[in-house]
């Protein structure tokens, strides 16, 4: 059993470069993410036309990030996107948490926590 | 190094005789020497005269040969705009359409269609005079002949004559551009197959036979020899016999194919499909608007016929005004954006309406035509899409079919009478109704009627045959997919990710 935790953040694509930087002062070395399309109450009336037909869309374009950290950096990960990625209007995406079983290094036989952060350094 | 020092020298040394002064100006080049005469130098007056009559030609031929290499170029203008209003997975569908319409309408345009069209036009008055174009079919009702159809110059054969040839160039690239604006109507649901066959159709004789009758001397030009109407059925540069035929064959079409899936919806409303490059759409129509300066201007098939300047300017004026109305329509009254796909269909809609009148009316009157023109073509694009319900997915019908009529019109509401003296056989110059001749416009009325009905019946007979022998509609499930695979075997963007069927909207 490691302490280890996922996050899976979904954040406004307006907010996701302050999200980034944020997270990269706070010490967060490395994470993934993607563009992400999310379908929900969120419709644009009449924001899209073509050719004389105004039409809406339900489509809702967000960044999806995921983080895997140690418990220990769970706490401040989580409040510093919460803190950067705020707008205050409906839409501002959500934060799951989730357990993580096991990880591991591809390139030495690091697993666990320890394949999180660079063993090199970090004595 | 010694060889090459002697092949410097050679010039010097054997420039023994008088030597040509260079001309970095130009204001001395081009003398007497240049007039071909018996005795260098000393031309007599009928040596003078001859070499003015072949110059006089010889501009024409130059400016009518150019004219025709920018309307060719009208071709890649139309892959554009058709093809950036479609959607990617169709692409490499679309945009073959486009291309195949240039080799199919040309080698059918030179089996009979020039033929058909100019078989009987008589002498070419501006290319050299040459008259061997001279059989006409026609048949004699109330006391007149009403020409129908050439019948001479199949395949090119017995018009060798360099006239016939630049004519042959510059009329085959106008029945190109007709051929290719129902490939935009009937894009993304056509079957490549009997889009080919169509192809062979249109340049042997759907096109030529109504382009007889306003170019060729058939019973329409003869309208104001037969009936005192005016010039007869005049069309300077195409409104009826290119685009209005393009426009009622790009209806037909569409509506027999009928509307694309999740075009509409139970209700009959209709749904907006996206096209998925508007930069091309855009890119397109500015490649139109330069070759239609070779369109409009050229047809007066003569470099020395100076009206070219007021040609030329009335066709940017009218595109102007077609584009800015267009856009505010668009803008301030119907959906509050300026449309971008509708600001190219505007420009587009100003230069059609403005094809037959641009050599016949003021600058002022082509400014006016134009604004019409660009709500025309709104309006009609929306009647066509949610009263008629017939699909067309770049607005061909509103852009070609109903400016094309309206162009045709103008010239009867609007010409001054300052050009067109002896056109047709008639004195005088072209005079539109507001300027006091009714017949003009009843001409102009009866060209638009008659195109309607002869293009309208004929496209459906050969659209009807081409859907019993081949069929006209690919299958649902390629339609949903894309035609570009199943259709063409290749993709028109390969490697990049594609949604698809999030492309084809729902009909709720």
């Amino acid at each position: 059993m490691y302490f280890m935790k996922k996050i899976e953040a979904i954040v406004r694509t307006s907010k996701f470069e302050e999200v980034k930087s944020a997270l990269r002062e706070i010490g967060i070395e490395f994470f993934s993410y993607w563009d992400c399309t999310g379908v929900g109450n969120e419709i644009k009336k009449g924001e899209y036309s073509y050719r004389g037909t105004v039409y809406d869309t339900s489509y809702i374009p967000r960044q999806l990030l995921t983080i895997v950290v140690r418990d220990k950096n769970l706490q401040k990960t989580v409040e510093c996107i919460r803190k950067t990625a705020r707008t205050g209007i409906i839409g501002d995406g959500k934060i799951f948490v989730s357990d993580l079983l096991d990880s591991y290094r591809i390139r030495n036989d690091d697993q666990g926590d320890k394949s999180l952060y660079n063993t090199d350094e970090d004595e | 190094m010694f060889l090459l020092l002697v092949i410097m020298m050679v010039p010097v040394t054997t420039s023994l005789y008088a030597e040509k002064v260079a001309d970095p100006s130009g204001n001395t080049t081009g003398t007497a020497n240049d007039v071909t005469a018996s005795t260098a130098g000393q031309p007599t007056l009928s040596e003078v005269a001859d070499s003015t009559g072949h110059n006089k030609v010889s501009i024409n031929m130059v400016w009518v040969l150019v004219c025709g290499f920018l309307v060719m170029f009208m071709q890649l203008g139309f892959a554009m705009v058709e093809g950036g209003l479609t959607r990617a997975k169709n692409s490499a569908h679309t945009f073959a359409m486009n291309f195949m319409i240039y080799p199919l309408g040309m080698i059918g345009f030179f089996i009979c269609g020039f033929a058909f069209m100019f078989g009987g036009v008589g002498p070419l008055g501006t290319l050299g005079g040459y008259d061997g174009l001279n059989q006409e079919f026609t048949i004699n009702l109330f006391g007149h002949a009403f020409g129908l159809f050439g019948t001479k110059g199949f395949f090119l054969t017995s018009t060798y004559d360099v006239g016939v040839f630049a004519m042959f160039l510059f009329q085959m690239v106008f029945m190109d551009t007709t051929a290719t604006i129902p490939t935009g109507s009937m894009a993304e649901r056509w079957k490549y197959a009997s889009f080919f066959v169509y192809g062979i159709a249109v340049g042997t004789i759907i096109y030529p036979i109504f382009g007889n009758w306003v170019w060729g001397g058939g019973w329409l030009a003869q309208l104001g020899n037969n009936f005192g109407l005016g010039h007869g059925h005049v069309d300077f540069a195409g409104s009826s016999v290119v685009h209005l035929t393009g426009g009622v064959l790009a209806f037909i079409g569409a509506k027999m194919l009928g509307p694309r899936l999740g075009k509409y919806n139970k209700d009959g409303s209709a749904n907006a499909i996206p096209g998925h490059n508007l930069p091309y759409a855009v890119m397109g129509s500015f490649v139109l608007a330069f070759g239609w300066f070779g369109f409009n201007a050229g047809s007066t098939l003569a470099g020395g016929d100076l009206r070219i300047a007021v040609v030329a300017v009335n066709t940017m004026i009218a595109s102007a005004t077609g584009a800015i109305a267009s856009t505010l329509y668009m803008w301030l009254v119907k959906t509050k954006k300026p449309d971008v796909s509708m600001m190219c269909n505007g420009l587009l809609a100003g230069l059609v309406a403005i094809t037959a009148p641009c050599a016949f009316v003021s600058v002022q009157s082509a400014a006016l035509i134009g604004l019409i023109s660009g709500i025309l073509v709104i309006e009609v694009a929306l009647f066509v899409e949610n009263k008629l319900k017939v699909d067309d997915p770049v607005g061909a019908v509103a852009v070609h079919g109903a400016n094309g009529a309206w162009g045709c019109l103008a010239l009867g509401l609007f010409a001054d009478g300052k050009y067109g003296e002896g056109l047709n056989g008639i004195a005088g110059g072209v005079t539109g109704l507001f300027y006091g001749d009714t017949g003009q416009f009843l001409a102009e009325v009866i060209g638009v009627l008659s195109n309607i009905i002869y293009v309208g019946i004929l496209g459906w007979i050969v659209f009807k045959v081409i859907d019993k022998l081949i069929g006209n509609r690919v299958s649902a499930e390629i339609e949903l997919s894309g035609l570009d695979i199943p259709e063409m075997g290749s993709e028109g963007y390969s490697g990049i990710k594609m949604d698809k069927n999030s492309e084809t909207p729902l009909s709720r």
